[in-house]
């Protein structure tokens, strides 16, 4: 029997329909409108201003705290204005934007494809350069990887898991980084190992993705400490709380993060992002994502520079379908309807799925009927059920005791629920209040 | 038979026992409650919307008891008249409070407002608010989706279909200010009522700069600061390209209704003007590019004045039929 993780879960559809397609670079856009607010924490701080001429990899956004990351220009040219734009969300957000003018980098950046094995840097030192090449964790969530890095004193990690598991449908940009860069992802890998000082490292891939495994599995032979741990297929196994459950078989427990036993988890286009920012110099200004859909011509991955818009991948992927009613930012159950495909492509973005109106179409909410189904489903535990309810009512501290920031955001329970009420977005509403009651108490 | 006599004389001394007992326990823990509480709580109006702050008329007149002074207080449903007769009974002065009612600061219609795209999720505005921006280019205005409809207890207000905002009816509004705590875009604004009921408002808040303000809804305030300019009280500020007038200052002369060149100050319950010529140039003059519709509006609303701004809305979409 595959592992998997101990309560809960589900097995939507996959459509990994751009799973045979390789990554393939996106042209450098005309203009890049690159937000200085791309991770969770406080926005970086803008450092150039109208007129600058800026080269690839250059600092433009400085990290404004310990939560923070940097921003790098992913273009050259001329910083044509700092203004308010219009962000995945509709809300208009600070963002640099910058007239393409050849594509220039900064000398000390290698871009050449040669495998750097060797690591120099100390421990100290890669930490101090994750963070000043603003990595973020890519896996959707973008939270600063240096802060992971940093293990709090008193703690120690035993294991370094990577989420490879990649367990939104749709999605395939983790599983051709894995086919196309394996070595690099290893040696990265061996960097964070090194920063944490542990001794070993377990890559969790799910098993709808034979090929990465036996090809991750092949290449992690020649790499000591790295091991690869093929899962069975089921949602929400990146959560970290249930990729941990699933690869170590431990349970970290309520409110508590995973170092708590001895983890600490990073996605695997992080471990890539973090090779090349120790070996080749270069910070975190291009990815890999995905774009998909049924009627989209061309599901592929692409490899983009931030701040490309996002009309751009949807040309290059053959155009907009007419039947597109939504395009979602990210996978199908975590991520986020965009408002307009005017909005730049960011560090977070690791995906892109347009769907037609049959797909979206929200059924009418019905009364609950006690059929108990998001309770089974909740990977946390929880009653979703109930917390809807308790949100809706504004009992907040009965919502407190009843975990409800435990609530990874999974959306399973809304996705099970047969009478299709919305219970995902309640009980948002609930953490969020109850989040600032918490803080307000501090 | 005589166990039977014995069981119940010992039982009825026991009884007895536990009675004395609890006669002195409870003097012992005995609450006292000033009996001016209740004689306070009748005098309210027994709503129970907490709009005076605190949980229920109850609770209200537990505090205003206890108050030294109570000039700070205030029950939005009864008004002056039942403070002071509150404070008859407390034995305590009070000075009037004005009377306030509630304002939507958005006049968004879906005429003024394109919608850039369509929500289907959750009917709530809190929910919607902490997804995205709402389905306009206005990322600040009114969602439509209600939720203070749904706090408002008196029945005030209802969503006018039409234009998809809500409407406050202002003869049953108690100015609990239920709704303002509602909304999640700080959309609703308790103002003073106004002598008949005159009121005069900046019916927007974007924050937005002019240009953008103006692309994404034809009345929003551009900040363009005409207004300040205008009033002969310094009634009017601007903050983050939004123009606020304060009620106290405002002494109702509609100077700055006039001169607005997006139509974003509205006046209530005023009587039509007469010097009708005289208006229509003025705005003409101040923005010659405003968008035709924009000067369309300009036209009908002297007309449409004397009614409250939801009629003149409505006005707007039958003309449109
Ligand atoms: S969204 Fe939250 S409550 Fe619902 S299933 Fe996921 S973790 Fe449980
Ligand atoms: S899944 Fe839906 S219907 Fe079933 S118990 Fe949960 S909320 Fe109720
Ligand atoms: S409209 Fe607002 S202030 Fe007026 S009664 Fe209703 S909730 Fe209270
Ligand atoms: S005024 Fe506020 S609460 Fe009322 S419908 Fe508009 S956004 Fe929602």
């Amino acid at each position: 029997m595959l592992k998997t993780f101990s309560i809960g879960g589900i097995h939507p559809e996959e459509n990994k329909l751009s799973a045979q397609s390789a990554i393939q670079e996106l042209p450098i856009p005309k203009i890049a409108t690159i937000p200085i607010a791309q991770h969770i924490g406080a926005p970086a701080k803008a450092i150039v201003k109208k007129g600058d001429e800026v080269k690839v990899g250059q600092v433009i956004a400085q990290s404004s705290g310990f939560v923070s990351a940097n921003i790098h220009s992913s273009v050259s040219g001329t910083v044509f204005k700092v203004d308010d734009v219009m962000d995945a969300t509709g809300f208009r957000r600070t963002s640099i934007i910058i007239k393409v003018d050849g594509d220039e980098w900064l000398e000390h950046i290698d871009r050449s494809e040669d495998l750097v094995t060797e690591i120099t840097q100390t421990k100290e030192e890669i930490i101090k350069r994750v963070g000043d090449a603003g990595i973020v964790g890519l896996g959707g969530a973008t939270f600063p990887a240096h802060v992971k890095l940093s293990v709090p004193p008193g703690k120690t990690a035993e294991v370094l898991v990577i989420n490879a598991v990649e367990c939104e449908p749709y999605l395939t940009s983790d599983h051709r980084v894995m086919l196309e860069k394996a070595d690099e992802i290893m040696v990265g890998i061996e960097i964070l190992m090194k920063a944490l000082e542990v001794k070993k490292a377990i890559i969790g891939i799910e098993n709808n993705k034979p090929d990465a495994i036996a090809h991750m599995t092949q290449v992690a032979t020649k790499y000591s400490g790295i091991e690869v741990c093929p899962l069975k297929t089921q949602y929400p196994q990146g959560g970290e709380k249930q990729l941990i459950s699933a690869t170590m078989k431990r349970e970290v427990p309520s409110g508590a993060l995973p170092i708590e036993v001895g983890a600490v988890v990073q996605n695997v286009g992080t471990a890539f992002a973090v090779y090349e920012a120790i070996q080749k110099n270069k910070p975190l200004f291009e990815r890999v994502a995905t774009i998909t859909g049924k009627s989209l011509k061309n599901p592929s991955n692409w490899k983009f520079r931030v701040g490309t818009p996002v009309s751009d991948i949807i040309e290059a992927a053959g155009g907009l379908p007419e039947d597109t009613a939504k395009i979602v930012g990210g996978g199908p159950m975590m991520g986020k309807a965009l408002v307009s495909v005017d909005v730049p492509l960011t560090k977070g973005s690791s995906g892109l799925l347009l769907l037609a109106e049959e797909e979206t179409a929200r059924k009418a909410t019905k009364a609950c009927i006690r059929c108990g189904k998001c309770v089974s489903v909740c990977p946390m535990g929880l009653e979703p059920y109930l917390l809807m309810v308790l949100a809706d009512k504004k009992e907040y501290e009965r919502l407190e005791n009843d975990a409800v920031m435990d609530c990874i955001e999974c959306g399973s329970c809304s996705f099970t629920c047969p009478a299709t009420r919305p219970l995902l977005d309640y009980i948002r509403l609930g953490k969020g209040k109850v989040g600032q009651i918490m803080r307000a108490r501090k | 038979m005589n166990i039977i006599v014995i069981t119940i004389l010992a039982l009825c001394a026991i009884g007895v026992a536990a009675a004395i007992i609890l006669y002195f326990v409870a003097q012992k823990f005995k609450v006292y409650e000033d009996p001016r509480i209740d004689e306070v709580e009748e005098a309210l109006p027994a709503a129970n919307c907490g709009g005076c702050g605190y949980p229920g008329c109850r609770g209200f007149a537990e505090a205003l008891v206890k108050a030294d002074d109570i000039s700070n207080f205030n029950c939005p449903v009864g008004g002056a008249a039942v403070m002071s007769h509150v404070g008859g009974i407390l034995g305590h002065d009070v000075k009037a409070a004005d009377p306030t009612v509630a304002v939507i600061r958005c006049n968004g219609t879906c005429d003024n407002r394109p919608k850039t795209n369509i929500y289907d999720g959750a009917t709530s505005c809190t929910i919607a608010a902490s997804l995205y921006s709402g389905d306009t280019g206005c990322q600040h205005g009114c969602l439509g989706l209600g939720e203070c409809v749904d706090a408002c207890n008196f029945d005030a207000m209802y969503m006018d279909k039409e234009t998809g905002l809500p409407v406050i009816i202002e003869d049953k509004c108690v100015s609990c200010g239920a709704c303002v705590k509602a909304c999640p875009n700080s959309i609703i604004e308790l103002r003073k009522k106004g002598p008949k009921s005159r009121r005069i408002f900046v019916s927007c808040v974007n924050k937005d700069k002019g240009g953008v303000a103006k692309k994404a809804c034809s009345v929003a305030c551009i900040g363009c600061g005409k207004c300040v300019k205008e009033c002969p009280f310094d009634a009017i500020t601007l903050e983050n390209n939004l123009a606020y007038i304060d009620y106290n200052k405002c002494k109702l002369c509609r100077k700055c209704v006039i001169v607005c060149p997006t139509n974003a100050i509205h006046e209530l319950n005023f009587p039509p003007r007469k010097e009708k010529p005289a208006t229509k140039p003025t705005a003409a003059t101040v923005k010659p590019v405003a968008a035709p519709k924009a000067e369309a509006k300009t036209e009908e609303a002297p007309k449409a004045k004397p009614e409250p701004k939801a009629k003149e809305a409505k006005d707007g979409t039958s003309d449109n039929k």
